[in-house]
């Protein structure tokens, strides 16, 4: 069990993932998708029962957890007054990532040049969240938490978002995402897992069928 | 590539924390834009409210300086809350596997040294409007050091206490005026003692506001990493 605040924000969950894997989280608002992903990157505490992530036991070493995750949540994380190439270049030497990624990781998003020197605040919602997930793709994490990922982004950038996912997968990550787009993610996870009060209520993987948990 | 030395990479992750608060200042100009100003008008007040009895503002010239920088370190202090606050930056410094400690000696750092500068620009002010005379540099520029670095390292931590907080605008200075009134006592009477306004020992208050900041700064550093998850 989790809790966010005094409030149980999961309780029940009992969850196994492999590596490659790309899992969908559905559900309703509230159900508690947002609060797995964060505890899966090490910013919520189980208050009970136990959590491995990449191996690491979570109530052990939670510095270790999140620094092997990148986590893409409802926020960017960008300072606005600083330029891209700033954000990105501070985001990476704090995080212990080579800076020289920064260039490479900006023009796999699609993130035009002239825009690298361009303060954070004159960007628009999707060229942020381009950004963003920049920082995340700098990283190069081994499990990747996307909390509405296509959010604010236009065609290409959702094509983007969905090479990207399935590159990550492809090259040994895990990949954990929540979404309400269901038409564009449902093809792109292996499995499906729907959320609702703080619990699993489903466990389909794609091809192996599904089972109901609760 | 990266020192792999704990300590090394705690004053790294510092420096390049207090550099980035700095360079956020630098490009916002709100250090100089707002705070400046403001600043220097609370020190004009001042001198208009207590420019009928020059005695008593001679007297009193220490004190008001010293208030004036209380005003602009809760500025500061928000300003600094604020950077961390707007787009959950707090929480991807979580995430990057900082040190708590550097994060926090960064951003104390970086709102000290925009209150040095403030206090340049206040000793000025204070020797052309209120009539001034430095009679101990070395003691007045010490104060101002040793003050600022216990004005930052307290407020910094506050800073992340109230971060949660909705209002935090407002519980702010009702927590760090009260924490701070050991500087404003202590730095005023070491300011007397550099003006020659009051016969006092400067350096002795001097050595209470160093035992004061050194307190705030280690607490700090201890307490930061627990705020920073907390709220």
């Amino acid at each position: 069990m989790a809790l966010l605040g005094q409030f149980p924000a999961l309780a029940g969950v009992d969850l196994e993932i492999g590596p490659r894997e790309v899992v969908l989280l559905q559900g309703p608002n509230g159900a508690g998708k947002s609060s797995l992903l964060r505890l899966c990157a090490g910013l919520l505490r189980p208050e009970s029962g136990d959590a491995t992530i990449l191996g690491i036991d979570l109530a052990v070493n939670r510095a270790a957890v999140r620094r092997s995750v990148g986590l893409l949540g409802h926020d960017t994380a960008l300072y606005d007054d600083l330029s891209v190439i700033e954000n990105l270049r501070f985001w990476a030497e704090v995080s212990r990532v080579d800076p020289n990624a920064v260039l490479p990781a900006l023009a796999r998003l699609g993130v035009q040049s002239r825009l690298n020197d361009v303060a954070v605040r004159h960007l628009s919602a999707g060229q942020r969240r381009r950004v963003a997930l920049a920082a995340v793709v700098v990283r190069r994490p081994q499990l990747w938490l996307l909390d509405e990922p296509h959010a604010g982004l236009d065609q290409a950038g959702r094509d983007l978002i969905d090479q990207l996912i399935r590159d990550a997968a492809k090259a040994g990550a895990t990949v954990i995402l929540a979404s309400h787009e269901l038409d564009r993610t449902v093809d792109l996870a292996t499995r499906h897992l729907t959320v609702a009060g703080g619990t699993i209520t489903r466990d389909v993987v794609v091809g192996a069928g599904g089972s109901d948990v609760a | 590539m990266w020192s792999s030395e704990p300590e090394v990479a705690m004053w790294r992750d510092a420096r390049l924390v207090a550099l980035k608060d700095l360079q956020i200042e630098w490009r916002s100009r709100t250090t100089f834009s707002q705070v400046v100003p403001f600043a220097g008008l609370v020190l004009v007040l001042f001198g208009f409210a207590l420019d009928a009895n020059r005695p008593v503002l001679e007297r009193a010239t220490s004190g008001l300086f010293w208030v004036t920088v209380l005003f602009v370190s809760n500025l500061a202090v928000q300003r600094s809350t604020s950077i961390e606050t707007t787009d959950g930056a707090r929480r991807a410094l979580l995430l990057a596997g900082i040190e708590p400690a550097s994060v926090y000696v960064g951003k104390a750092v970086a709102v000290a040294v925009q209150l040095l500068l403030v206090e340049m620009l206040l000793v000025g002010g204070v020797i052309v409007l209120y009539g001034a005379e430095i009679q101990d540099w070395p003691l007045l520029i010490a104060t101002c050091v040793v003050a600022t670095a216990g004005i930052a390292g307290a407020g910094t931590l506050l800073g992340a206490l109230v971060a949660g907080v909705r209002a935090r605008e407002t519980v702010l200075p009702v927590l760090l005026l009260p924490v701070l009134a050991p500087v404003l006592i202590g730095a005023t009477r070491a300011f007397d003692d550099a003006l020659g306004s009051v016969a006092v020992d400067g350096w002795a208050w001097l050595g209470l506001l160093a035992g004061f900041g050194a307190i705030n700064v280690v607490l700090g550093a201890l307490a930061y990493g627990v705020l920073l998850e907390e709220t």
